[in-house]
């Protein structure tokens, strides 16, 4: 069956280095450096990508990036807490905006 | 857990196994070799001398390569591990790696130790943790610190699930125990008393390990700020595609894409440095093999080069090129692996 999203795809990642070459590598080098360890370590910062992963809903980036957590020593527990927190800042992301709402029912409202 | 031998299951014949990989249609590490232009494989000097005493052990883990457990009977006599000590006294190889099964189980497991440490050598004890708190071996730690041995223990996880899930349940809780019981002897402490305790990370599943010095400091903080434990190094090991773990990665259908990945993982860097070209392996009957994995495989050491201890100690030549078949791939995936961890970067 046909669907906008093809697993394979995500091999094909560095086709899109091909007509611009130079922002392709200025990317990855960036890319590479952001998911060194640091003040963080590897799996921590795997475990962010996974949540931000969720929240953007990317298919992608999910695969990988929980691949990448279990390499880098985080388990089921840990990856799970880390949807959540996506899954919380979501949630809260709309409720919070409720105030806008509120705002707006206040002014018109008597 | 019983072990695949007591159950007759058709993976514990070597010969099967090799098959198996075979039939993945992974091609063969020679030929991956050549085709990145590297030399077959052949040692330099010995720096490690690793024996492996037996496959009994208290423990059953999900991954062992050994597929050691209780009803393991193998075991080192007394006759050959005086011939390994024998192989120390003529040959200046710096380091007694003593492995299993669980060495220490082994009833001359504490002799080997002793006349090692007589003829000043490093002696390393690749220890299970639970081992350490069985009624009978309580005095161990002493032991092993008085003699100054190297503990290496494996640790998949600083938590509590997936230690358990690959050692067996209640394994993380009583690891921490025999933990706590080493840092309290003074190994760990990093202060330079000679005690060195080194932790392995196994991955639990059918993946790669990740950066073994980013593991290291996460192992470090957590261990510190959950259980006030502390440990000098982390090693990373990957799971090889043999015995247990191999019929893990059949049964959860894992197997192919598991292979693709060490093939397509295949780093000519950590080729050139993987652990049989500077260790001799013994095995609990005196056969010679260019690795502990060789070992279980059934696959002595070949090309003309002595086969048993007997022979060695005959011949006195250690230079030999070593046998490769398809799990050595788990050797120079990614960073490689050893049972000194990762050998490149």
């Amino acid at each position: 069956m046909e669907t906008y999203y093809c697993p394979h795809d995500l091999e094909r990642f560095s086709e899109m280095g091909k007509n611009c070459p130079e922002l392709w590598e200025k990317f990855m080098s960036y890319y590479n450096a952001v998911f060194a360890d640091g003040a963080l370590t590897e799996r921590e910062k795997s475990l962010i990508a996974l949540a931000v992963a969720t929240a953007v809903q990317c298919p992608y980036c999910i695969d990988a990036y929980t691949k990448a957590s279990l390499e880098k020593g985080a388990d089921l527990d840990q990856m799970t807490e880390a949807v959540h927190v996506a899954n919380a800042i979501r949630g809260g992301s709309s409720l919070v905006h409720g105030v806008q709402m509120r705002t707006v029912a206040e002014k018109l409202g008597m | 857990m019983p072990s695949l031998l007591s159950i007759g299951h058709r993976l514990s014949h070597p010969e099967r196994q090799l098959r198996v990989l075979a039939d993945t249609g992974s091609p063969a590490f020679d030929e991956v070799l050549r085709r990145h232009g590297l030399p077959a494989l052949e040692t330099g000097p010995i720096e490690i001398l690793q024996v492996n005493v037996g496959k009994l052990c208290n423990q059953t883990c999900a991954h062992c390569h050994v597929d050691a457990g209780p009803d393991r009977k193998e075991i080192m006599t007394r006759e050959t591990a005086e011939q390994v000590i024998e192989l120390l006294r003529r040959h200046p190889i710096p380091t007694l790696d003593i492995t299993g099964g669980a060495p220490e189980l082994n009833p001359n497991f504490r002799w080997m130790v002793r006349e090692a440490f007589r003829l000043g050598r490093h002696v390393i004890d690749r220890c299970n943790l639970t081992v350490l708190l069985i009624k009978a071996q309580r005095d161990l730690a002493e032991f092993l610190a008085a003699h100054k041995v190297e503990v290496i223990a494996s640790l998949p996880s600083f938590r509590k699930n997936g230690t358990d899930a690959q050692r067996g349940d209640g394994v993380f809780d009583k690891s921490i125990e025999a933990l706590r019981m080493l840092n309290a002897l003074g190994y760990g402490d990093g202060n330079g008393n000679g005690l060195r305790l080194g932790l392995v990370h196994n991955p639990v599943g059918a993946f790669l390990p990740g950066n073994q010095a980013s593991l290291e400091r996460d192992y470090k903080r957590e261990l510190d700020r959950r259980f006030g434990v502390g440990f000098d190094n982390l090693y990373t090991i990957t799971n090889m595609p043999i015995s247990r773990f191999l019929d893990f990665l059949e049964r959860s259908g894992n197997l192919e894409r598991y292979m693709d990945v060490l093939v397509q993982s295949f780093n000519p860097g950590a080729a050139g440095s993987v652990m049989c070209r500077s260790y001799l392996s013994v095995g609990w009957d005196g056969v010679l093999y260019d690795c502990d994995f060789n070992q279980m495989l059934d696959l002595p050491v070949g090309f003309g080069a002595p086969q048993t201890l007997s022979e060695l100690l005959e011949s006195g030549d250690l230079h030999r090129r070593v046998r490769t078949d398809r799990h050595c791939f788990g050797c120079t995936a990614g960073a490689g692996s050893s049972c000194a961890g990762a050998v490149a970067d």
